[in-house]
């Protein structure tokens, strides 16, 4: 396992969640574990059904129930398990020690309140500051999250701000009462690329100056391949592989990972050198009735015959830096390099 | 590329995508659907078994519904007659036996006519737009200011008392309702992308109407006219109260109720069977309409 | 002033083309246009893959369908095939329709929820074939479902029962079905999945070598978009801002829109990353009332005109 040497911040032990439907139950996360260090930026990248959203949900009580369900596991944050608090003390976690940013910043942001009394409301609510207090506060989250003329712009509402400005007002909530967590969900996704650059070029030194953890989920490789410390890759609601950044683009040991990193083309490669784009065949997995093995199996060149019937577990990678762990049972630099040598 | 070329030796690929196990057809789905509704299969069954009464009414009545028992007249319900008679010793139970055919009937055909009338309008206005549909709209405006139940009324009254009357009049009542819905599930529907995709394929406007809008929006106008049925056959029995329905003799539930008014504390049975029978007919359509917006929802479609 | 190929006859002339929108007031009266696409020149070479690039707003999504007419142009020609396509009747256009084609972005919208597959991929056959047997007809869907590697035996199955990926695959078959010169594909693999992706872009390359089809590939996937296009224009605002062979515009990119644009892209490799990250002191956004007219700086290599440089 991962040497641990600061208690880590976030525990998260075989947490599993499923839906039910009029079809069977989905399930969308299984036996998920997984712990962040604090300050670590961990980047999860994954399709959508991956689980990557879901299992975050989840964790803050933010799937609905019915028809959502915890089916199993902890989730320690800071030595408390957050699936067992009652609901009064979880709300205090959530936008309080663990901030979070979504997708879509038009429908996250209440339209009808001025962005000053949306930044003000948790601060009330987690630091029970008063109104002085709060807006002074808010007009410094503004200036922090770089909106020009912050004072001015408080008693603006939402749609007197870009989409990128919007992602900025979140992240100063997010941030609002000094987390010692920030989940980002696909908090870039919807935005342009140059938004998208700004945005996480504002992380980045947020980062510095607070030295928050941050939990960055995806479907991008190229945005985790910057900011991340840690990768975890999942895929039909397990985790298929995780390690050190460098090492998981440079020594991938999932053949999804490598079909996913083999499937982007090369912005720098021109089109005399243009080879047929790798595709990964078939689609993932009905999650009503997960494969009994690697979920990734049957779209998987290397998969052996235990993969179909045998979900491996996810273990240190041999050959691979500590803590860099992958569930397969085929070896894959080995199947990589007899296929080399077979050409 | 193809599966085998992924396909590690010697490993057969299981069935694969899950497009490609067996699915239910969208009927049987909604059926399906429908089916785990158990308010929505009572009212079913009750309307079915309501239908099935209406159509199998000779079969199933003892005595001709309009023919008189001097010798049993008001008589309290019996084993000769289980709901007794009424004031001319017509035989309640199979009164009520024919009478579903009028409250039915009305309710199916009123709703029909409103249908067949409101579909077509909503339809242009909703996809023509402009003039058209300021015109049509306008007028159903108009018609929708006044009460249902008045506007079927004063209808009734203006056609002539007789039952064909009575449902036409409430069925053109019932037609703005539609025409409403129609207009509004159009252009629902028409923003849709896939009727853009429709046209980049060079379909003209009325195909695109006709098959790629109007299946769209039947299940929204399949709730409404259920539910409708159950307004329809309440208009039916009060017309029928007021006379300007169904005519003496022949029997209606409205029209028994007319004449039961009379002797409400001599023979409560003449008015309690054909009470009872608009209430769970209206209650039947009520919960079956119910439980088809629900099945049809596809905001639960996976 | 015109970026045109000399070396072939274009399929798809484009010249000056602008949409523009009425912003009403709120008492009703016109009061200002919106211009949306302003003043759009470009061509499509026979089999060739143009690309539009551009972020949200910047018109590329109107230009695909003013291209298409499915909302035509306020002003400006589209010529396709020698045809000005403005000046066709409605059932001309129609017919036209046969030869022009389009794939949405988004595959759950695209596809007629309560119409089977089957019907969806015949529909061209019916309407421009309409003579042809029931029979043929059901094999040649057959044949287009398998050509982009479905199951022909989903025919009689509904869109719900498809994910995403097999959904596009559907509406290619019918983009495809009469066998198309030109096909719009507006932001083709946004709503896919990576894993997706790439086998949906094989696709419509495999059908360009195939069949000739010509691609306006609107899309804001620089990397795909590098990799599918042999040409590509830059919007901004509305307006072509750089139009270019893809290597000349991805390895020397003139305009400063163009340059900002390609710097913002992420690369999946950590240390390219994270060096672009520490690099980007993102170029300040350019003025959009500074767009000028195109001018050739290179050959075939086309930049906005702009008060500095």
């Amino acid at each position: 396992m991962v040497p641990e040497s600061p208690k880590p911040l976030l525990d998260v032990r075989d947490l599993g969640v499923a839906f039910d439907s009029e079809g069977g139950a989905v399930h969308a996360v299984n036996g998920v574990s997984y712990t962040l260090k604090e300050g670590e930026t961990l980047g999860i990248v994954g399709e959508s059904g991956s689980g990557k959203s879901v299992h975050v949900l989840a964790m803050l009580g933010l799937i609905p129930r019915p028809p959502g369900r915890i089916t199993g596991g902890q989730v320690l944050f800071a030595g408390r398990d957050l699936l067992r608090l009652p609901e009064r003390d979880l709300r205090k976690v959530r936008g309080g020690q663990i901030g979070f940013v979504f997708q879509d910043p038009m429908s996250s942001l209440n339209p009808g309140m001025t962005v000053a009394a949306q930044i003000i409301e948790p601060l009330r609510i987690h630091l029970g500051l008063d109104g002085r207090a709060a807006r002074a506060r808010a007009r410094d989250l503004l200036d922090l999250v770089r909106i020009p003329n912050a004072g001015a712009r408080l008693d603006q509402y939402p749609h007197e701000f870009s989409g990128g400005q919007r992602q900025r007002v979140m992240i100063a909530i997010g941030l609002s009462c000094r987390p010692k967590l920030l989940i980002a969900d696909e908090a870039t996704t919807a935005l342009d690329v140059t938004v998208q650059a700004e945005i996480i070029g504002l992380v980045q030194e947020l980062k510095r100056e607070i030295g928050m953890a941050i939990i960055w989920i995806t479907h991008d490789l190229g945005v985790v391949a910057g900011i991340a410390d840690t990768v975890q890759v999942m895929y039909a609601g397990r985790i298929l592989e995780r390690g050190p950044v460098d090492d998981l683009f440079r020594d991938p040991r999932s053949a999804y990972t490598l079909g996913l990193l083999r499937s982007l083309p090369d912005l720098s490669r021109g089109r005399a050198g243009r080879r047929r784009l790798h595709q990964i065949e078939g689609a993932p997995p009905d999650m009503r009735h997960p494969p009994p093995g690697d979920p990734f199996a049957a779209r998987n060149a290397y998969a052996t015959s235990r993969c179909l019937t045998e979900a491996p577990p996810l273990a240190q990678a041999p050959g691979a830096a500590p803590g860099h762990l992958v569930a397969a049972w085929y070896d894959l630099p080995a199947r990589l390099a007899a296929e080399e040598a077979a050409r | 590329m193809t599966k085998a070329a992924i396909a590690p030796p010697g490993i057969a690929l299981p069935a694969a995508e899950p497009a490609l196990r067996a699915e239910p057809s969208p009927i049987r789905e909604f059926w399906t659907r429908l089916k785990a509704r158990r308010t929505a299969m009572v009212g079913l069954v009750i309307v079915v078994a309501l239908i099935l009464m209406a159509i199998f009414a000779d079969g199933i009545a003892p005595y001709d519904p309009i023919a008189t028992d001097w010798g049993a007249i008001r008589s309290p319900p019996s084993w000769a007659h289980p709901f007794g008679t009424d004031e001319v010793g017509h035989d309640v139970l199979s009164r009520i036996v024919f009478g579903a055919r009028a409250s039915l009937g009305a309710g199916l055909t009123s709703v029909a006519l409103a249908v067949a009338l409101g579909l077509p309008f909503g339809l242009l206005a909703g996809y023509a737009g402009g003039m058209v549909d300021l015109a049509i709209m306008r007028l159903t405006d108009a018609l929708l200011a006044i009460p249902f139940l008045i506007l079927a009324i004063a209808l009734a009254a203006f056609l002539g008392p007789s039952l064909t009357n009575a449902m036409v009049a409430i069925g053109l009542s019932a037609t703005s309702t539609f025409v409403r819905l129609t207009r509004a599930q159009v252009q629902a529907v028409a923003a849709e992308e896939f009727v853009e995709a429709a046209r980049a394929v060079g379909n003209p406007p009325w195909r695109i109407a006709i098959r790629h809008i109007v299946p769209n929006i039947v299940p929204a106008i399949l709730v409404q006219a259920t539910l409708t049925i159950a307004a329809a056959i309440i208009a039916e029995a009060s017309l029928s109260f007021l006379g300007l329905g169904q005519q003496p003799p022949e029997p209606s539930w409205g029209s028994m109720l007319n004449v039961a008014k009379n002797f409400l504390e001599q023979a409560p049975w003449m008015a309690i069977w054909p009470g009872a029978s608009i209430f769970l007919a209206v209650l039947a359509f009520n919960l079956l309409g119910d439980g088809l917006r629900d099945a049809l929802d596809p905001r639960q479609r996976t | 002033m015109r970026p045109e190929p000399a070396d072939r006859y274009p399929l798809l002339s484009v010249r000056n083309l602008s949409k523009h929108y009425p912003l009403r007031s709120w008492w009703g009266g016109k009061s200002a246009v919106f211009r949306a696409v302003q003043d759009v020149s470009f061509d499509i070479r026979p089999g060739e893959t143009l690309g539009l690039v551009g972020e949200s707003g910047s018109g590329k999504s109107t230009i695909g369908r003013a291209v298409t007419m499915l909302n035509p142009p306020s002003a400006g020609t589209v010529a396709f095939e020698g045809t000005d396509l403005a000046k066709l009747s409605a059932g001309e256009m129609r017919r036209m329709r046969a030869r022009i084609q389009m794939v949405f972005q988004d595959p759950y919208a695209a596809l007629n929820p309560r119409m089977s597959i089957g019907d969806y991929v015949a529909e061209p056959f019916r309407l421009h074939r309409p003579a042809m047997a029931r029979g043929e007809r059901r094999d040649e869907v057959e044949g287009l479902l398998a050509r982009v590697g479905l199951d022909p035996r989903f025919a009689r199955r509904y869109p719900h029962q498809f994910s995403g990926g097999q959904r596009q695959r559907i509406c290619i078959a019918r983009a495809i079905a009469l066998k198309p010169s030109f096909i719009v594909a507006d932001e083709p693999i946004a709503a896919l999945d990576v894993s997706i992706q790439a086998q949906v872009v094989n696709l419509l390359q495999d059908l360009q070598d195939e069949l000739g089809i010509s691609y306006l590939f609107i899309s804001h996937d620089l990397r795909m978009v590098r990799y599918l296009c042999q040409r590509v224009a830059v919007l901004w605002h509305g307006r072509v801002v750089e139009l270019a062979e893809a290597d000349a515009l991805y390895e020397d990119p003139r305009h400063p829109y163009t340059r900002r644009l390609l710097s913002a892209v992420p690369v999946p490799n950590p240390v390219e990353e994270r060096a672009r990250l520490r690099a980007a002191s993102l170029l300040p956004p350019a003025d959009p009332d500074a767009i000028g007219g195109l001018v050739e700086v290179a050959p075939g290599h086309w930049v906005a005109d702009t008060r500095y440089s």
